[in-house]
């Protein structure tokens, strides 16, 4: 049996999904732009994806862009954000466990002159609106702040940032990575407050090389590529249509976000249990975490280790965060944990699918691993 | 704590004794708009709609959305239903409004009391209220001539509600209170907002679009039932009728001088859509013109075509300049689409130098060479029907 505990890092195409792709490939291969009916026809699906993936945000279908992917939607959020604003403040708040592709694109902004502020998560992984509230001021002109953190599944209290902004009379536009959480917790962006709000396909049982970025009616930001009129032109380039309607099918599926979640909960609380009932694991996740995600540590054997220790049962799940591997784990760090967990950590994560069966697969797996593996540590 | 959503009714009120309809209509306005997010309960009393969800998992903020969108509402908020009990009510309100509160820089309490057996009179509650919101909340200052937030407590019959400032609703009165009548529409800036200004008045709409393929595009069709579709947030659902204009348009340019062929077009736009105006019990036609704003909307020029027809001929844009125009129509949230680029009827032989001044006599006599009854009862014969609903 293949048990797929990596769901975080990507997810398995919905077999709906696929169908949908392979319709587009097969015939509908028109030109959007085009103004004959093959066009049109292209056009019409186009319009209808976006529809659908807007509706999963509540957002109008006008606020919609389709990008490449979680990396280039959070990139043109950020960079196109700041340098939009750049007239009105130089400053740019953010977390110092942000993915990659916040992380390095607020490094460029600090090479281009901004001033970034990086706030530290605590020493349970999370960080509290009152860490927001201190360094928002009247200078800062965007805010980056992820919904759910990729390693430990923390929720960060995102739906306070929108009013510390208008507390503090920041000129500042707020962009929240919701990549971990989308299809995952119930997302609207009217609740959430957000100008801009980055969501991914593939993590959602839809294609990879595709995501979204929600851009608030009335918010401008800069584009990073030039071209046609596509996109409202904030990124132009043909569309990936193929991809873009996998993308739809798989929102069409994410039905009852809440009821997915209670069960997820249990299964989540089910494999808790058994994993720490194995001498040396211990959870690093923080216990209000996303249940789809659960980061232990197996102290004394290395990630990477266990990683290959459960790959060979067709077990598979992640070290630490699979965009960084072989660096240390930089939440994990600032929780001040010791090494030899830091360099422990696993993380496994669930998608709906996701069974008991495979949840027993995995404890019995990890047992064997802890009772035969030679220890890294004493 | 339950949360329900007030809205207030204004003109309504002032009909008399047709007021019993007016309301009869707002509320299954209010019922069928609400209808997708789940069971309500709507039910009128005074001069407020009280909106109840009768499931918990009912979307507030997209049934709040929804009411504000209703014609009819002038004003609406979410509210908090308690008991009618002095401690209930000073719970609710720094618990339900405590994150407007805690935003918020000062405040005033207003009381209404309906039922006249609850035992403290409107000021007192307002004081008690009031003083109670000012402990908890030390930050907040009062301020009885300019709050940021007015807290109100409104003691009814069955219930108390506490609740901050309304949100203006979508004003004017419930659809078909005004009947029907038919827009004209080209897929411009222009007609969409007549469209809405004249549904917010209570009529009910019919669309007609004129099509003149291949020099028009199937787009362009596309773009209008789009910008129904928006519309039809407001207006409710929309029958639109698409007239086969080639052929009229083609004799116009063959027949007519060219200094003409906008009035003319006009002229015979105005013939075909009285035909099937009253083929669908319209009283009157709209039109987007803003007076002056082009060749064909002089006030010559608009005198020209309107002696082509009998019903009256609404124009609510008429006394607007384009940027009050461009204004609504980005409330509306048509003005996008209304900028996509496609030839539509209008655009299709424009000529260089159209005539502003033009003389009835003078159209007439031009119009004159060639028969043109046939051609208006095949364009009316072979309209093309869609419905549009809100999306």
């Amino acid at each position: 049996m293949e048990v797929y505990l990596d769901n975080s890092a990507t997810t398995r195409v919905s077999p709906r999904a696929a169908e949908a792709m392979m319709k587009i490939i097969g015939s509908v291969y028109g030109n959007p732009s085009s103004l004959h009916a093959k066009g049109l026809e292209a056009e019409r699906s186009l319009r209808a994806a976006r529809r659908t993936v807007a509706d999963s945000i509540g957002s109008d279908e006008s606020e919609i862009i389709f990008t490449s992917g979680g990396t280039e939607a959070n990139n043109l959020a950020v960079l196109g954000a700041a340098r939009a604003r750049r007239k009105r403040g130089n400053k740019i708040v953010t977390t110092a466990f942000e993915h990659s592709s916040v992380f390095e694109a607020c490094k460029e902004l600090e090479s281009e002159g901004f001033e970034v502020v990086y706030i530290e998560p605590d020493e349970n992984g999370s960080i509290s609106s009152d860490a927001f509230s201190q360094a928002i001021d009247g200078n800062t002109i965007l805010v980056s702040a992820m919904y759910v953190n990729n390693e430990l599944g923390t929720i960060l209290p995102v739906e306070r940032i929108q009013r510390i902004i208008k507390k503090k009379n920041a000129p500042a536009l707020f962009h929240c990575d919701a990549v971990q959480g989308y299809g995952k917790l119930p997302i609207k962006v009217k609740k959430l407050g957000c100008d801009l709000l980055t969501v991914s396909a593939h993590k959602i049982h839809g294609p990879k090389g595709c995501g979204a970025l929600f851009i608030k009616k009335g918010v401008h930001i800069k584009p990073l590529v030039y071209g046609g009129e596509q996109e409202r032109k904030i990124r132009p380039g043909t569309e990936a249509l193929p991809l873009i309607c996998g993308f739809a099918a798989a929102c069409e599926e994410l039905e009852d976000i809440p009821g997915r979640l209670g069960a997820i909960t249990q299964l989540r609380d089910y494999t808790l249990s058994k994993l720490e009932a194995i001498g040396g694991v211990v959870r690093n996740s923080p216990q209000d975490a996303l249940p789809y995600i659960i980061n232990v540590s197996a102290v004394g054997v290395r990630s990477e280790t266990m990683l290959h220790f459960l790959e060979n049962k067709e077990i598979y799940v992640s070290s630490g965060s699979a965009c960084s591997k072989g660096k240390k784990s930089h939440v994990l760090s600032a929780m001040k944990l010791e090494d030899k967990r830091i360099d422990s950590a696993l993380r496994i994560s669930f998608s709906c699918d996701s069974t008991k069966e495979e949840a027993d697969a995995l404890a019995a797996a990890v047992k064997e691993g802890m009772e035969t593996l030679v220890k890294a540590y004493g | 704590m339950k949360e329900i959503i007030l809205a207030k009714v204004g003109e309504v009120v002032l009909k008399g004794l047709n007021r019993k309809n007016f309301e009869d209509l707002l509320i299954k306005n209010i019922r069928r708009k609400l209808n997708p997010l789940g069971p309500f309960e709507v039910k009128a009393s005074q001069s407020t709609i009280r909106i109840t969800p009768l499931d918990d998992s009912i979307d507030m903020d997209e049934a709040a959305d929804k009411v504000g969108k209703v014609f009819g509402v002038v004003a609406y908020c979410r509210a908090c239903a308690v008991e009618k009990d002095i401690e209930a009510i000073k719970a609710a309100a720094i618990e339900y409004l405590a994150d407007t509160l805690e935003d918020a820089r000062s405040f005033k309490v207003e009381s209404k009391r309906s039922d006249k057996k609850f035992p403290y009179g409107s000021p007192d509650i307002s004081k008690i209220v009031g003083s109670f919101i000012a402990d908890s909340f030390p930050e907040l200052e009062v301020d009885v001539h300019n709050p940021e937030v007015t807290v109100t407590v409104e003691v009814r019959d069955m219930a108390a509600y506490v609740h901050a400032n309304a949100l203006p609703g979508a004003g004017g009165l419930p659809i078909p209170s005004g009947g029907r009548a038919a827009i004209l529409i080209s897929g411009g800036i222009d007609s969409p907002v007549a469209a809405y200004m004249m549904a917010k008045r209570g009529i009910e709409l019919t669309a007609i679009h004129f099509a003149s393929p291949p020099y028009t595009s199937e787009r362009a069709e596309e773009k209008v039932r789009t910008l129904l579709e928006i519309v039809s947030d407001y207006a409710g659902r929309i029958e639109m009728y698409t007239v086969p204009f080639t052929k009229i348009q083609e004799e116009i340019k063959r027949s007519c001088p060219e200094d003409l062929f906008t009035i003319i077009m006009r002229r015979m736009m105005m013939r075909v859509s009285q035909r099937i105006a009253e083929q669908h019990e319209c009283l009157a036609l709209i039109t987007g013109e803003s007076l002056g704003q082009v060749a064909s909307q002089t006030l010559g020029a608009i005198a020209c075509t309107d002696e082509t027809v009998t019903m009256p001929v609404f124009r609510p844009l008429i006394g607007m300049d384009k940027k009050e125009i461009v204004a609504v129509s980005e409330k509306i949230n048509t003005f996008e689409t209304s900028l996509l680029p496609y030839e539509d009827c209008c655009t299709v032989f424009t000529p260089r130098h159209p005539r502003t001044k033009p003389k009835p006599e003078m159209v007439r006599k031009a119009e004159a060479a060639v028969v043109w009854d046939e051609m208006i009862e095949e364009a009316v014969q072979n309209v093309k029907v869609n419905v549009i609903y809100p999306k």
